[in-house]
């Protein structure tokens, strides 16, 4: 990928920073422009937290109507028994592989340039892991018996292995955000000392681990971050392949399908990367973090959107061509109502919308910047949760037995809780970006280091310019 | 070095930043933790996380993961958990071994009761002894198209698959086989995730989406996985087989219900089957009348037959379509009844 094969030619560019300026007034802006969310809040931001805060109190009133008369409220039936909530969940999964692609994989394959934007991703993961499990629960019909799932879990259930792989990844994304954040967590209990509330230093202080910067402490994380890295991109993948496999394990037509795991994969991945660049526009621009997240980052991340869209592409084709060349009983209902009747305008937004225009988008040079790519990005995201519905919806519609098809359209119950969702996905990144430090500070600054002297370096291997990822 | 630090402050940092990663480049020669540049904050002196300590946190982390898929076993064992039964012991044939139940639905003579001009009086029968809420249909009397033009009547219960996708998707065993080959849902235990409706390949299954009404002589039955009733909210029922009838000797009701005498009711184990009217050997008639099952090629294994034909054998014409609408009379008998749409 281009992306990944350009990561050294920054060095040769210069960086973000003019080469005159003095190190030391570059090292303090960048800990300024992190410092700056945590000791500067803005009026607009009390009234986006109170916005959000009243869409929340929405959905939790919306969802207490839900307890009260029971799934009556939404517009999901015997026949079509999944609806938005499944949808939103499935969306979510899918959005929180941002952290493990972006951070993960580019850390693995040492990318330097993901340096600046590896916290939002992984933070971006946690978060919407969070959001999609409680869709779950919001699905179920006995929300006072989900702790049966742990009393008696049947490992044979897919539930269960979405439960086992769902907890799994959410520990260890939490656990991936925090490690490489506790130098940085070390730097804000030192330098904000005074200059911010006592709870906030208290917290820094618990969470930053008695951090010092010793030889041995820069080993020992290296080491657990090199585990973290290598760990969680099996257990993502896991995560979003038992997702797909509730669909996939039933004898439904259209779910029926041996490439659905890894479709749900890179649909995962496709829908992160969109929501990571979305993240990355929107905290750039409140936060004024335009030196650190430049042009190039959007580009970059285009690209793989791009390169994305095409693998969602050949799964598309591989998917229907396969079972439409056949057209087994089912099949057919199913090719009519996608392509041509019910769901054709959500397919066809998604496949041209989605998948074809993104990546016109991020290929032709005029809209290859930072507009372009959020718009693709923006298309992206809505096309993957139109994916998710129909697929979750369309599949439940073709019928099993000789009878009309039935319908299925949410309700305000169903579209409050959702909306509610993503307020509280939007509401999660307001306040950590108001308690942690947004941008990776010493990995940042650990680039530029490197920038710097790369001259002297230059005659060494590749690998020479290590990160402390790499100490183990 | 090109730069030359302004402020002395600064510069510690520049060196500890730039030593950290000269020391990450030469691990190998890295032993000693002595030449670790002290803290320069004293409260910390005296505790620190070396490196073995912090190995130690992620090992213990990562044990904390191992027991999670026997967790529920654990729980079980600790709460001394109860296994899921249906109401009594396994009903057995003469021979001692457990009966097998079985049911054989002779299509001939289903006319989907045109010529009672009445629902469907299985299904009626069904809702009448269990109180089934609206719209459930435990046995639903579909029409479906012959190839070659007309239409055939097809009432359907729950298949009791041998190899049921909703068992083996049920997360916590709420719906379960039983030692007489049926399907059974323990309506205590089911959290309404509902998978197993999206696993049924025969439509079988029906969610209590609202507080169903339920009728005062319904709040008297003793609810069992047998016998379901009254109807709970927020999980999901089907045909049980009645089970429970049989041990009291009587058949189904939908076996009662059925003017035509289409349905039989049987064990398979020892190879009897009644429809209330005539006793027949199960093998011969099954093999003798060309039996099928639903969706065969799914490799569900039902345990409900079928003899093919259209209404034949009570008149019905082919070309005859339609049958009456399905009620639910006992629903209007009680106050503030809620229903839904199917």
């Amino acid at each position: 990928m281009e992306a990944l094969g350009n990561q050294r030619s920054r060095r040769e560019g210069g960086g973000p920073l003019a080469a005159a300026e003095p190190r030391a007034s570059w090292l303090s802006r960048l800990e300024h422009a992190a410092f700056a969310p945590v000791t500067e809040t803005s009026r607009w931001y009390y009234l986006w937290v109170a916005f959000l805060l009243l869409v929340i109190a929405w959905g939790v009133y919306a969802y207490s109507h839900q307890l009260r008369e029971g799934l009556i409220v939404t517009g999901m039936r015997d026949r079509i028994s999944w609806g938005l909530y499944i949808t939103t969940f499935v969306f979510f999964i899918g959005i929180s592989h941002a952290g493990t692609l972006i951070s993960a994989i580019l850390r693995v394959s040492q990318a330097r340039w993901r340096t600046p934007i590896t916290r939002m991703a992984e933070f971006i993961t946690v978060v919407a892991l969070v959001s999609g499990a409680i869709f779950v629960i919001i699905d179920l019909g006995r929300p006072d018996r989900v702790l049966n799932v742990i009393r008696y879990g049947r490992w044979q259930s897919p539930i269960i292995w979405d439960v086992l792989a769902i907890t799994t990844y959410l520990t260890a994304s939490i656990a991936y955000l925090f490690l490489p954040m506790i130098p940085d967590l070390a730097l804000f209990r030192d330098r904000l000392a005074g200059r911010v509330a006592p709870w906030r230093i208290w917290l820094y202080d618990l969470l930053s681990v008695r951090w010092r910067g010793t030889g041995a402490q820069w080993r020992s994380m290296g080491t657990a971050i090199t585990t973290a890295m290598i760990l969680i991109i099996p257990i993502a993948v896991s995560v979003h392949t038992v997702v797909s496999w509730i669909f996939a394990m039933t004898l439904r037509e259209p779910w029926n399908s041996t490439i659905f795991g890894a479709f749900f994969v890179a649909g995962a991945i496709f829908s992160g990367i969109a929501t990571l660049i979305i993240v990355m526009a929107v905290l750039r621009k409140v936060y004024h973090l335009e030196e650190y997240i430049t042009e190039k980052h959007f580009v970059y991340l285009g690209y793989m959107l791009a390169a994305f869209a095409l693998i969602m592409i050949y799964g598309n084709v591989s998917e229907y061509v396969t079972t439409g060349y056949k057209l087994e009983e089912g099949a057919e209902f199913h090719f009519r109502q996608l392509f041509l009747e019910q769901f054709a305008g959500f397919y066809w937004f998604y496949f041209i919308g989605g998948l074809v225009v993104p990546g016109l988008l991020v290929l032709f040079p005029r809209t290859r910047n930072i507009w372009g790519v959020v718009a693709a990005a923006l298309l992206v995201d809505v096309a993957m949760w139109v994916e998710r519905y129909f697929i979750v919806v369309s599949g439940f519609r073709v019928p099993l037995m000789p009878y009309e098809p039935s319908s299925y359209a949410p309700t305000w119950v169903e579209l409050s809780i959702m909306v509610a969702g993503f307020a509280l996905f939007a509401l999660l990144i307001t306040l950590f970006v108001k308690v942690f430090p947004i941008i990776a500070v010493w990995e940042v600054a650990e680039d530029q280091e490197s920038i710097e002297t790369a001259p002297a370096r230059r005659p060494l291997a590749p690998g020479a310019t290590l990160d402390p990822a790499e100490g183990g | 070095m090109r730069m030359t630090p302004s402020r002395p402050k600064l510069r510690a940092r520049r060196a500890r930043v730039f030593r950290a990663s000269l020391e990450l480049r030469c691990v190998k020669d890295m032993v000693d933790d002595q030449r670790d540049v002290p803290a320069p904050r004293p409260r910390l002196d005296g505790l620190q996380i070396g490196r073995r300590g912090f190995l130690r946190v992620i090992a213990l982390g990562a044990l904390g993961f191992a027991p999670l898929p026997i967790l529920p076993s654990l729980i079980r064992a600790a709460l001394g958990g109860s296994v899921v039964r249906s109401m009594g012991d396994a009903a057995r044939a003469p021979s001692g071994r457990i009966r097998q139940w079985t049911m054989i639905i002779d299509l001939r003579h289903c006319d989907g009761c045109q010529s009672v001009g009445k629902p469907p009086q299985c299904t009626a029968a069904c809702i009448q002894g269990h109180f089934a809420p609206e719209p459930m249909e435990w046995i639903e009397v579909f029409e479906g198209d012959l190839p070659g033009g007309g239409t055939q009547f097809i009432p359907t219960p729950c298949q009791q698959c041998q190899n049921p996708p909703c068992v083996n998707v049920c997360p916590v065993a709420a719906t379960f086989s039983t030692p007489e080959g049926t399907v059974l849902i323990d309506q205590d235990r089911c959290i309404g995730c509902r998978i197993c409706m999206a696993a049924c390949p025969y439509d079988r299954r029906f969610f209590n989406w609202g507080k169903a009404p339920v009728p005062p002589e319904a709040q008297l039955a003793r609810y069992s996985a047998e016998h379901q009733v009254p109807a709970k909210r927020g999980t999901v029922m089907k045909c049980d087989f009645c089970p429970d009838m049989i041990r009291s000797g009587t058949l189904p009701y939908c076996v009662q219900g059925c003017p035509k005498h289409a349905i039989y009711y049987g064990d398979l184990e020892e190879d009897v089957a009644t429809n209330g009217e005539e006793v027949v050997a199960a093998s011969r008639f099954l093999s003798g009348n060309q039996a099928y099952r639903l969706k065969e090629n799914l490799g569900t294994k039902p345990r409900v037959y079928y003899v093919a034909g259209h209404g034949e054998a009570v008149g019905r014409d082919a070309f005859a379509k339609g049958r009456m609408p399905t009620k639910w009379p006992w629903a209007e008998t009680v106050n503030g009844a809620k229903t839904w749409k199917r």
